[in-house]
């Protein structure tokens, strides 16, 4: 249902900009378009594609990639964690987004929770862009089933050590409206990531990293990870690639 | 930087390595002094194709004008009527717009506007009377074919004697070649506006400033530009990082020379035919005369240097002195240079200067309130220009700014070059300039613009040389019809660098409609730039007067440099009906959008 109701309003979205534009260009320019405005661009970014030692060694990626123009564009996101074979913190989103402003966009899509856990689908809607300072920002609200609620909250911070060596600060924070015991999830803030990765740029698109990263679970969350005897914080050395096309 | 990056940097840039392995690129290229072919006549015919080249150590394909980048020098002559038989060789439709020549509209080569372009295999005949005589050059209008090589220059000898006497004449082209896709360049551009960007401020810059500045002073100009999310280092969107600056298509280890017997007096015709690239042009120890800007004269300028906007062209006089002289075009952000010798022989050289510190961009080019008397700002370890430094802005000062950021009535605060006549003034996208700031397209919206015409640009003024501003040019002769406009457009140049937009009064080409002028009008089209950088401005069809104070003798261009913040205006008459592009001459700038169609009729 999600899905779908997010196509059509992308659908709805570009046919309402396209309409009265194409008859100006027209006039503008009888023989067809003298420059690529409308040009459609993809971009992938693997931001996280790293491995976590510590008390256990896990896998985590996090990336992104976008298709469309300057104005509208269709992101996917993906991350996820693999820890003993066991896939966790499995975010997929799709969203339609539309600048809205000189330095953010407005998002519409869907989330699934695609793991080793029984899955969850959410509408989502945010807003992602440039706060002052240069902060990457990105705020998620998302609906679910049975009046489900929750909030994701990402920020981070490009430091430039060097041209090439940036150290990184990233921070990202999920909320839920209510206990959700199959995915162990508490009501309130469930969880923080915090890392600091220091990244040196090959290239603008190769980038290899170390870094920290803190995880830690709180409230109910934190709750049902000691009863299913897992560890609630954790800190752990990461070592990773950063990449995009 | 390390050391194994400088190396690998200073092949790639200055195209060392290059003189084995181009026998089988064609001869023409080989040869250190090789002086650019030459085609003249009323019938000439040329071939647009695909040609291997290696400008950086790594061979390419280059879209050439018979087999040549830069394509052939066309010299025509003035009266003729010629005919130019254009034949594409290419996959990909094609075009070769004659850049500053007064010709019917169907002749002016832009594919969407003037004809469909010319299919591949086809051949298309452009004819026109040459009504003109000076330095032009001819381009590419389609896609990205100018930045892979598709550029070349078009002399129109005059009937009469000219103004001034030489004995010796040179072209001197400059462009900017990059071994990327220039696809892949505009997208990256997309996902990550400063990418080629290498000389951000970093916290070794910070540490510096601290040192000379002091902490707080330094902290507070850092929070100001980050409130703003702008960089002071955003000098061109692209660098040296991946271009490697040529002279008439030779990178600077190549040195292209152009000979001339001692005692002679040389013409230099200069055209900037780079894609993206502002050049500061000088010769050290000589002095320049311009006698030329945009192919018409000029009263005579005694210069040391100048600035050649994107698709300007300046030619000037000298007198060499020396056995050897280096032409000297650095680009304006310090990444790399061209060059290239003036000799008595074949195989001689003289010293390269060290190119000038990297200038910052100030509060000043943002359009802030601010007292303009200072020298601007220099980003250099050892070259210490500070005490003056226009981007240590004061918090208030800022905060000043921050509160005029949502402007009720922008234009009642602008002033600057606005003549003294009252003749109707209005956007000429129909919209209300306060109602830009916000908008995804628009980064800022100048609060204070003013006339710049008398400065010669960042990184220029104040550095010891005599340089040439818009203000020094003079025409050589009274115009005839030098009569008042009727009526007057204004344009914001309006960007937004973080998400590389570019436009018009907040508009790409895609989202306006055509500026309507009437047959015969006299208009005055004003310029005001809300960026923070400098966009050359181009007019097809058209040649028109700078308003810059010089009476019936207004200069004549076709491109004009505009300067962050400046606020400036020409006049023209539009005389000869058609869909005229007028855009800027950033290739990515214009096809991000920066374009609009100016319909005579
Ligand atoms: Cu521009």
């Amino acid at each position: 249902m999600t899905r779908r109701c997010t196509a059509a309003l992308a659908a709805l979205a570009l046919a309402a900009l396209s309409v009265p534009a194409r008859a100006q260009t027209h006039e503008a320019a009888p023989f067809g378009m003298p420059v690529m405005d409308r040009h459609v661009f993809y971009h992938a970014l693997l931001d996280e594609l790293e491995g976590r030692f510590g008390s256990d060694q896990s896998f985590r990626w996090e990336g992104e990639a976008w298709g469309g123009t300057d104005e509208n564009r269709f992101w996917l996101k993906s991350e996820g964690t693999l820890t003993n074979g066991l896939l966790d913190d499995g975010r997929q989103e799709l969203f339609f987004s539309r600048a809205v402003s000189t330095y953010f966009d407005a998002q519409i899509g869907a989330r699934y929770d695609l793991d080793s856990r029984p899955g969850r689908g959410w509408v989502a809607f945010g807003v992602e862009g440039l706060a002052p300072l240069f902060f990457h920002v990105a705020a998620t609200g998302y609906v679910g089933g049975d009046g489900r609620l929750a909030a994701r909250l990402e920020g981070s911070y490009d430091l430039l050590l060097t041209q090439r060596l940036i150290l990184q600060p990233r921070l990202e924070m999920n909320f839920y409206s209510q206990d959700d015991p199959i995915r162990e999830v508490g009501a309130g803030l469930s969880d923080l990531e915090a890392g600091l990765r220091l990244r040196y740029e090959i290239t603008r698109k190769v980038a290899p990293y170390i870094g920290v990263s803190y995880e830690g679970k709180y409230g109910r969350t934190a709750d049902f990870a000691r009863a299913a005897g897992d560890p609630t914080d954790a800190v752990r050395f990461v070592v990773g690639l950063r990449l995009w096309l | 930087m390390d050391k194994v990056e400088l190396l690998g940097r200073r092949r790639f840039v200055e195209g060392l390595a290059l003189t084995t392995g181009l026998a089988a690129l064609g001869a023409s290229r080989t040869r250190a002094a090789a002086p650019l072919a030459m085609l003249r006549g009323d019938r000439i015919d040329l071939a647009i194709g695909p040609t291997p080249v290696d400008f950086t150590g790594r061979a390419r394909i280059a879209t050439a004008v018979n087999g040549l980048v830069p394509g052939p020098i066309l010299r025509l002559r003035e009266g003729d009527t010629v005919t130019l038989n254009v034949t594409n060789r290419l996959d990909e439709p094609t075009s070769i717009h004659w850049h500053g020549i007064l010709l019917p509209n169907p002749m002016d080569g832009v594919p969407g506007l003037t004809f469909r372009g010319i299919m591949p295999g086809e051949t298309f005949t452009y004819r026109f009377p040459v009504r003109q005589a000076g330095t032009y050059w001819y381009h590419s209008h389609s896609g990205m074919q100018e930045q892979t090589g598709l550029y070349g220059p078009l002399i129109l000898e005059p009937r009469g004697r000219e103004p001034y006497s030489y004995q010796r004449d040179h072209v001197v082209m400059l462009s900017d070649w990059t071994d990327e896709d220039p696809m892949t360049v505009l997208s990256n551009l997309k996902q990550q506006s400063d990418y080629y960007n290498y000389n951000q401020r970093t916290l070794g810059t910070f540490a510096k400033d601290a040192r000379r500045d002091g902490l707080g002073a330094t902290i507070d100009d850092r929070l100001m530009w980050g409130k703003m999310r702008m960089s002071p280092t955003d000098l061109m969107d692209v660098s040296g990082a991946t271009y490697t600056f040529l002279m008439n298509g030779q990178p600077p280890a190549r040195n292209w020379t152009g000979l001339f017997t001692p005692g002679e007096k040389v013409r230099l015709r200069f055209i900037n035919g780079a894609s993206m690239t502002t050049f500061d042009v000088r010769i050290p120890g000589l002095t320049m005369t311009v006698v030329q800007a945009d192919g018409s004269d000029v009263e005579p300028v005694e210069i040391e240097e100048f600035r050649i906007g994107v698709a300007e062209t300046y030619d000037v006089i000298v007198t060499p002195r020396q056995d050897a002289c280096t032409i000297f075009a650095q680009a304006q952000d310090r990444s790399g240079y061209a060059r290239g010798t003036l000799a008595v022989r074949e195989g001689l050289a003289a010293p390269i200067p060290p190119m000038d510190p990297r200038p910052l961009r100030t509060m000043a080019d943002m359009g802030m309130n601010h007292d303009m008397k200072s020298t601007p700002a220099v980003d250099k370890g050892g070259m210490d220009m500070g005490g003056m430094d226009m981007s240590k802005m004061t918090p208030e000062e800022h905060k000043h700014h921050m509160t005029m950021m949502a402007p009720p009535s922008h234009d009642a605060m602008s002033h600057g070059a606005k003549p003294g006549d009252n003749i109707p003034t209005s956007n000429a996208d129909g919209i209300d300039p306060g109602t830009l700031a916000g908008q995804a397209g628009v980064d800022n919206v100048a609060m204070q613009t003013r006339d710049r015409l008398g400065e010669a640009g960042i990184g220029l003024d104040g550095n010891g040389r005599r340089n040439l501003t818009y203000r020094d040019l003079e025409a050589r002769r009274p115009h005839r019809r030098s009569l008042p406009p009727t009526r007057a457009l204004e344009f914001h140049l309006t960007g937004n660098m973080e998400r590389f937009l570019w436009g018009f009064d907040g508009k790409k080409f895609s989202q306006a409609g055509p500026i309507r002028v009437a047959l015969g009008e006299r208009i005055r089209f004003v310029l005001i730039n809300d960026t923070m950088m400098e966009h050359p401005i181009h007019l097809h069809g058209y040649l028109f007067e700078i308003e810059n104070g010089r009476g019936d003798r207004l200069p004549l261009k076709h491109t004009v440099n505009v300067k962050p913040a400046e606020r400036m205006s020409f006049v023209f008459t539009a005389d000869v009906p058609g869909h005229w592009a007028f855009h800027c001459h950033l290739l990515y700038h214009m096809e991000a959008g920066m374009f609009r169609t100016v319909l005579v009729a």
